[in-house]
């Protein structure tokens, strides 16, 4: 059986220059949705999508509200919404404050998805400047989920990553250049 | 504090209360954003147990009004999403600006800010005196709100800047005086705005519109809900009519699609028959 029915990934300041020495490198045929929320600028939109769909023969796409979450696709919060999971594990999407001024905020997709994907869940956090999705990893562990962090020192910005550190029991600490071969793995 | 307070199965009992109670129907909201508000609210409040929060929703009116307003989304903007005012400007309210009478329904509206956003285009057309929009919200708190006219000044930049990206080009400052932190905005273009209570779950079609704009509402409704709601904003609107959602919302799943026509680019569409 799967240890891992989805991986979220969550990142601001820094992140985008990891995902995109990543994502290449994922299997295309990997048994989990990898689901990335990162802080962008509002109106910044479908950028994103087109930008690391060229990396990657992975399917790349916005999270659609109500969207059935499936294998092998890559799904990016819209700009200036939240995305929540539902327990039957469908995208929400929510635009109420925001939070550690974020929206999307790391901290909304981590806690929805702990109580929905419980110990089947692995989140990693990136490099980023606010402590957006520190909150988040401790609901994760606490439902049996798994906290994974980027190593502060190979961060552009150490800052959230360093949070976690301080804060969370975090179950892997990784270099940009591990991260690929550990999402590959987790089958 | 890592796992929720309120479970999952202590939100259906709230709910059900509040059809029973209050005749509240949230049972179609969509569980994550309700569940997560309900849980920010409790904490918020200190809470000292369920049963004491469930007692209060339950036998204090006052208390159950704040969590009407609490549970529910009321976050909004003047002249959000810049391009779809260009296009109403551009495109809808001149086709619309044809017509004898405009009738405008913008379901809702939360504490107001399109309602003005939408009378400053109306009234730089030319048209708002012939126009009447009705904005309606389930939340009476947010519609006394509204119907002020007041917002933060401190918001002013970030809506003028939007203004201008939607097309305005006239001075932005010149339709509030400013009044301590607050902008007040001018009478003239309340004039023509409506504000009354609407529940979009229990309330019928009580007019006919030719522009029906509903944004980020239906994104908190379940698919059941949202089609009839769809339904509803169908048997409002008038032939050659325009339906407005918000950035990510669709008609795509509901029967209604197949009498309306998208405009491109643009979360707007029209009934062609």
């Amino acid at each position: 059986m799967s240890m891992c029915d989805a991986f979220i990934i969550g990142g601001s300041a820094g992140s985008l220059d990891v995902l995109l020495k990543v994502l290449p490198e994922i299997q295309p045929d990997i048994p989990f949705p990898i689901i990335i929320v990162i802080h962008r600028k509002h109106g910044a939109d479908s950028l994103l999508p087109d930008l690391l769909s060229s990396r990657t023969k992975l399917i790349v796409k916005e999270a659609d509200e109500k969207e059935k979450i499936v294998a092998g696709t890559v799904y990016i919060a819209p700009s200036d919404y939240h995305l929540l999971i539902e327990m039957d594990r469908t995208f929400s999407l929510d635009y109420s404050e925001k939070v550690n001024y974020s929206r999307p905020a790391i901290d909304v997709t981590f806690q929805t998805a702990a109580e929905a994907y419980k110990n089947k869940l692995v989140c990693l956090l990136l490099s980023g400047s606010n402590a957006d999705g520190v909150k988040g990893l401790k609901t994760v562990k606490a439902w049996a989920g798994k906290a994974v962090i980027q190593d502060p020192e190979s961060a552009q910005v150490a800052y959230m990553p360093e949070q976690a550190k301080k804060h969370v029991e975090i179950d892997r600490i990784l270099r940009i250049e591990d991260v690929a071969e550990f999402i590959n793995l987790l089958r | 504090m890592e796992l929720p307070v309120v479970n999952d199965e202590q939100v259906e009992i709230l709910l059900s209360d509040l059809l029973e109670q209050y005749g509240y129907d949230f049972t179609g909201y969509s569980r994550a954003s309700l569940k997560r508000r309900i849980i920010r609210l409790y904490s918020l409040d200190k809470a000292l147990s369920f049963a004491e929060f469930r007692y209060k929703v339950n036998n204090d009116s006052a208390y159950f009004k704040r969590f009407v307003e609490q549970v529910t989304v009321n976050v909004t903007e003047m002249f959000r999403d810049p391009q779809f005012f260009k296009t109403l400007r551009e495109t809808v309210l001149p086709k619309l600006g044809t017509y004898p009478f405009i009738r405008i329904w913008l379901a809702g509206c939360s504490t107001g800010e399109e309602a003005y956003s939408i009378s400053i285009v109306l009234k730089e057309l030319n048209l708002l005196h012939k126009s009447l929009i009705y904005a309606t919200d389930l939340n009476p708190s947010v519609l006394e709100k509204a119907a002020q006219g007041m917002f933060s000044l401190g918001q002013m930049k970030q809506y003028s800047e939007n203004y201008i990206a939607a097309g305005g080009t006239m001075d932005f400052s010149g339709y509030y005086s400013a009044n301590y932190s607050l902008a007040k905005f001018d009478e003239e273009l309340k004039s023509k705005i409506i504000f009354s209570t609407h529940n979009l779950v229990s309330d019928h079609s009580f007019n006919e519109f030719q522009l029906i704009l509903c944004r980020n509402v239906l994104i908190y409704f379940d698919r059941d809900l949202q089609n009839n709601v769809l339904e509803l904003f169908d048997e409002s609107l008038e032939d050659l009519g325009y339906l407005a959602l918000g950035t990510k919302e669709t008609i795509d799943f509901s029967p209604i699609n197949k009498k309306y026509k998208r405009l491109p680019a643009n979360k707007i569409w029209r009934k062609v028959s």
